[in-house]
This record gives C-alpha cells, sequence and structure tokens, in this order.
C-alpha cells in the first residue's frame, strides 16, 4: 500500500455528479447517461429498486421471504439490498436465504462459502437444500452419466423445484431471486429464437404464482416467486458491489461453456455496445409480446395439474424432475429431453424387459444405488408442508 | 532518462473472475511504456493510452485465453467493465484515455453466474 508521501496529488474536480453537483462523478449509468457520484449512485440504486418492489406491491407486510442466494454477485447485492430496504423502509418482512446445492464440486462448494459468509456479514439465517438429498443424484453424478449436453436442462429444472421444496420447508411466502435486466433480455432473445412461446408469455413477468389444487383438494404452492432486479442493469449490481466492497464468487458454472444462453449473452452485450438501450428495448417487446401470445387462441397454454409421484404441480402425469429422474434412474437420459415419444416407447420396452431380469441399462452401481435410494428420497411435496419442526438452520 | 525508455507505474487490478487470466493475480504492478508505439521514431509516438495498455497487458501480463479479455477494435470483451482510479472509464474517455504515472485501472469481468 503506498504511504501518504506517494499518494497523488489531487485534482480540480472534474466531471461534478449531476444530482450532487459536489462529488467527482464515478459511473456512467446506462439506464440515462447520467454521471454520478458514489453516494448518488447508491441512493439511485437503492431507490429505483424500492420503487420497483412497491409499485409491483411485490410484498405484505409480515411476509416471510426466501433470497434465493448462491454467492454470485446478483444474489449478493440482492440480500444486501433487501435487508437495507427492509430497514429503511420497514416493510416488516422475515427474511431467509436459500441456497441450493446442486453438488458441482469446484465451483458450487466455493461459492456456498460465500453465501456463508454472507449469512454472518448481513445477519440472516440460512437453508442450504441439496439435489443430492432431494433427488439422489448430485450435477456430478448427472454429468459423469449424461456427460456435457443438456446437463443444464437438468439443472435448471430440478433447481426449480429444489427452491420450492426449500421454501416450504423454511415456510415462506415468498421467493426472490437475483435476474437482472440482462438476464431478462437474454431470456426473452433465447425464447423468441428457440419459438418456445409458452416461457415467452411468463419470462417477462416480475412475479409469477404457481398455484393449483389436485384433485383432493391440496395445494401444492402458494409461493410467489419475483425479481426485485428486473429493472436493474447488470453493470449497476456489480458496480454497487465494487464500490459497497460486497463479497460475491465469480467463476463460470464448470459444465457451462456450451450453453445456449452463453450465445445469447453474447449477442446481447454485443448489441449493447452498438444501441445503449438495447436491453430495455427488448424487455419492453418481450412484454408486448407476451401479451400477444396470450391473446393468441391457437396457442395452448398447458393446464396445471400435479405430479402423480411427488404432487409437484406439473402439466403432465409425471412432473418434468419426475421424468428425468426416471430417465437417469432407467439409464435413459434422453428421457424427458427431445424426441418424447421415441423414447417413451425405449422406456416402456425397458420397464417390460425389466420384469423378468435386474435392468440391464443401469450404467454403474452407483446408479442402481441412487435408484433405490431416490424411492425413499422423492417427498411429495405435501408432506414438506407438514414438518414438525424446521430443519435446522446452518449456524456453523 | 530518455523518451524511449520513459515507463508509468499503473496499477492493475483484477475481479469478478478476471484474475484467473493472470495466474490468479488480483493486482499487478505494471511498468508500462510511456509512448506508443513501441517500435516508432520519436515524431511517430502518441502519449499511452488504455487502448495502449489493454494491447501490452494481452502481450506481456496475460497467460492464457487472450480471446477472453480482448473483443473487437482492440477494446476489451464486451461484459468486462473498466475503472480508471476509481472511476467508470466512459467518464475518462475510454479506450483514449491517456494514462498518467500512478493511475489504477481495475478490469472486472460481469461474465458469471450470479
Amino acid at each position: 500500500m503506498p504511504g501518504a508521501t506517494d499518494a497523488k496529488p489531487t485534482k480540480p474536480l472534474k466531471n461534478p455528479c449531476n444530482l450532487c453537483q459536489s462529488v467527482r462523478a464515478i459511473l456512467k449509468r446506462p439506464k440515462t447517461g447520467q454521471q454520478l457520484c458514489k453516494e448518488c449512485f447508491f441512493h439511485v440504486f437503492e431507490t429505483e429498486i424500492h420503487n420497483t418492489i412497491v409499485d409491483n406491491k411485490l410484498f405484505n407486510k409480515g411476509d416471510r421471504v426466501a433470497i434465493g442466494a448462491s454467492g454470485g454477485k446478483d444474489s449478493t447485492v440482492l440480500a444486501y439490498v433487501m435487508k437495507l430496504l427492509n430497514d429503511r423502509y420497514s416493510y416488516g418482512l422475515d427474511l431467509v436465504l436459500l441456497s441450493i446445492d446442486e453438488g458441482i464440486t469446484g465451483y458450487r462448494d466455493d461459492s456456498l462459502e460465500t453465501v456463508k459468509r454472507n449469512r454472518d456479514q448481513y445477519q440472516i439465517p440460512l437453508l442450504i437444500v441439496s439435489y443430492k438429498d432431494l433427488y439422489g443424484w448430485s450435477m456430478d453424478d448427472i454429468v459423469k452419466e449424461i456427460g456435457r449436453k443438456n446437463n443444464c436442462t437438468f439443472c435448471g429444472v430440478f433447481r426449480r423445484q429444489a427452491l420450492d421444496r426449500g421454501a416450504i420447508m423454511l415456510n415462506v411466502d415468498h421467493i426472490v431471486t437475483g435476474h437482472n435486466a440482462d438476464d431478462i433480455a437474454e431470456t426473452v432473445l433465447m425464447n423468441i429464437l428457440r419459438g418456445d412461446l409458452p416461457r415467452l408469455q411468463r419470462c417477462t413477468s416480475i412475479i409469477t404464482n404457481d398455484t393449483s389444487e389436485d384433485s383432493s383438494g391440496i395445494e401444492t404452492s402458494k409461493i410467489l416467486r419475483s425479481k426485485p432486479f428486473k429493472y436493474t442493469y447488470e453493470k449497476e449490481i456489480v458496480m454497487y458491489a465494487y464500490f459497497k466492497k460486497l463479497d460475491y464468487f465469480s467463476t463460470e458454472c464448470i459444465y457451462s461453456p456450451n450453453a445456449y444462453r452463453g450465445h445469447a449473452r453474447v449477442f446481447l452485450k454485443d448489441l449493447e455496445a452498438v444501441r445503449r438501450t438495447a436491453i430495455v428495448d427488448i424487455i419492453h417487446s418481450g412484454e408486448a409480446l407476451s401479451a400477444s401470445v396470450q391473446a393468441n387462441e391457437s396457442t395452448k397454454l398447458p393446464t396445471m395439474a400435479n405430479c402423480t409421484r411427488c404432487g409437484y404441480i406439473s402439466s403432465n402425469e409425471l412432473c418434468k424432475a419426475c421424468l428425468l429422474l426416471e430417465g437417469l434412474n432407467k439409464g435413459l437420459p434422453q428421457l424427458g429431453i427431445g424426441h418424447t415419444t421415441k423414447i417413451r416407447r425405449m422406456a416402456e420396452a425397458a420397464n417390460l424387459a425389466s420384469g423378468l431380469s435386474s435392468p440391464a441399462s443401469l450404467s454403474s452401481s452407483a446408479a442402481s444405488g441412487a435408484a433405490e435410494e431416490n424411492i425413499k428420497v422423492v417427498t411429495h411435496i405435501k408432506d414438506l408442508g407438514q414438518l414438525e419442526t424446521m430443519p435446522s438452520l446452518d449456524s456453523v | 532518462m530518455s523518451q524511449s525508455d520513459a515507463t508509468l507505474r499503473i496499477e492493475l487490478q483484477f475481479s469478478g473472475g478476471m484474475e484467473l487470466l493472470f495466474d490468479n493475480q488480483k493486482t499487478i504492478h505494471a511498468k508500462v511504456p510511456a509512448f506508443f508505439p513501441l517500435d516508432a521514431s520519436t515524431e511517430e509516438r502518441h502519449a499511452a493510452t488504455i487502448r495502449d495498455l489493454i494491447s501490452w497487458t494481452a502481450s506481456n501480463l496475460l497467460k492464457e485465453r487472450p480471446e477472453l479479455f480482448i473483443g473487437t477494435d482492440g477494446s476489451v470483451r464486451s461484459g468486462i467493465l473498466v475503472l480508471v482510479n476509481d472511476a467508470d472509464w466512459e467518464l475518462e474517455g475510454e479506450l483514449d484515455y491517456e494514462l498518467e504515472d500512478r493511475d489504477e485501472i481495475v478490469f472486472i469481468s460481469t461474465l458469471h453466474g450470479g
């Protein structure tokens, strides 16, 4: 560290802050082009998120809210800002951190250490839920089984359910995630490029709500999900974390380099370089498209029911996660991915064969062990809500 | 000291995963030539800019994968933020900013999960 005698000579004030005019600006806002000093930037950043929360009526006083925390830049800043705003504006929320351990060595185990530090720094209780416990398979196991294509599909499906199950264990009303404006713009692009109309219709909603009742009248999930950072630019999240010296984990998932989203991200960044408003424009288009997909009657959106195995909300007899697990456990990793009718026929044939002898398609003893464990492990969702004692929150 | 030997003391900082390209070093105290291009005569040189710093860093300090650092037109790859003395480089002229002795330049990557 340079001592006092090495300090740079101070310069006359240049680039004064547009708002307070009294201090040097340190950021040019991508959204507005304004030049802001550190304190004014903090104030604007925090207040805009507060306004997003209030204008969209995201919370009610007394709500128990789980913050989806991965240890990455978005969720770390989200945890910090949620706590700050909850205190500053008296939202009256009961905040908890919820982390999902997908079982990715060298990635998730490191980032979970960051979440634990966040728990201590921000004084928010933490629950960690793992794929291994819920499904009998970690992502490391899955990638060993199926290779590096389609592994993101598994992870995404499992994580979504894992968050809901964790939320039920924690008895929360609401999950917030750190999806930012850049993420949502990427998702809009991806869904257009893939012709995924149902997702396109949902992906710009700031608040989503999975509710349904099965024929016995059991509600599977009243847990709302929202994205307070929907209009927050990734650059500002990173700069906020930098200037506030917030501690976050920052490595790409080791299994993701070929993910489709990566292409959309690069494309979006290059678009942004040419046209500054690309991100907010794409979100705007996405919102308009959503309304038009809804209005278009020829687009059949699936009706929601419940998975017959685990009770999770699903438009088919088996929810996606159970379908994927079925594939993993029967050594048919394509089940649930790609052309399902062909694979279902294969599965039916395998089922017939397995009645006569042990399934030849299971590729390792680990897989058969997991298959047995899996039967015990997949808990019906309604049972999670009846846990008498809260699973002990991580306090190490 | 002749012009051709002049160097600037520049503190480079890397975060958001960028440090992985530089042997996991989060901070490098570099001695960057004060004038570029290096092989040109005195009249043809200009004072070192960030544009020069980026190519010099890639040639002299980068341990691997230059395409993860350098983007199009000699700038940094899209998604990498640059700070000059704790301020957004967009306020300082971006690539054209002229380096001064003891400047601190920070490269932050945003290209990872959140």
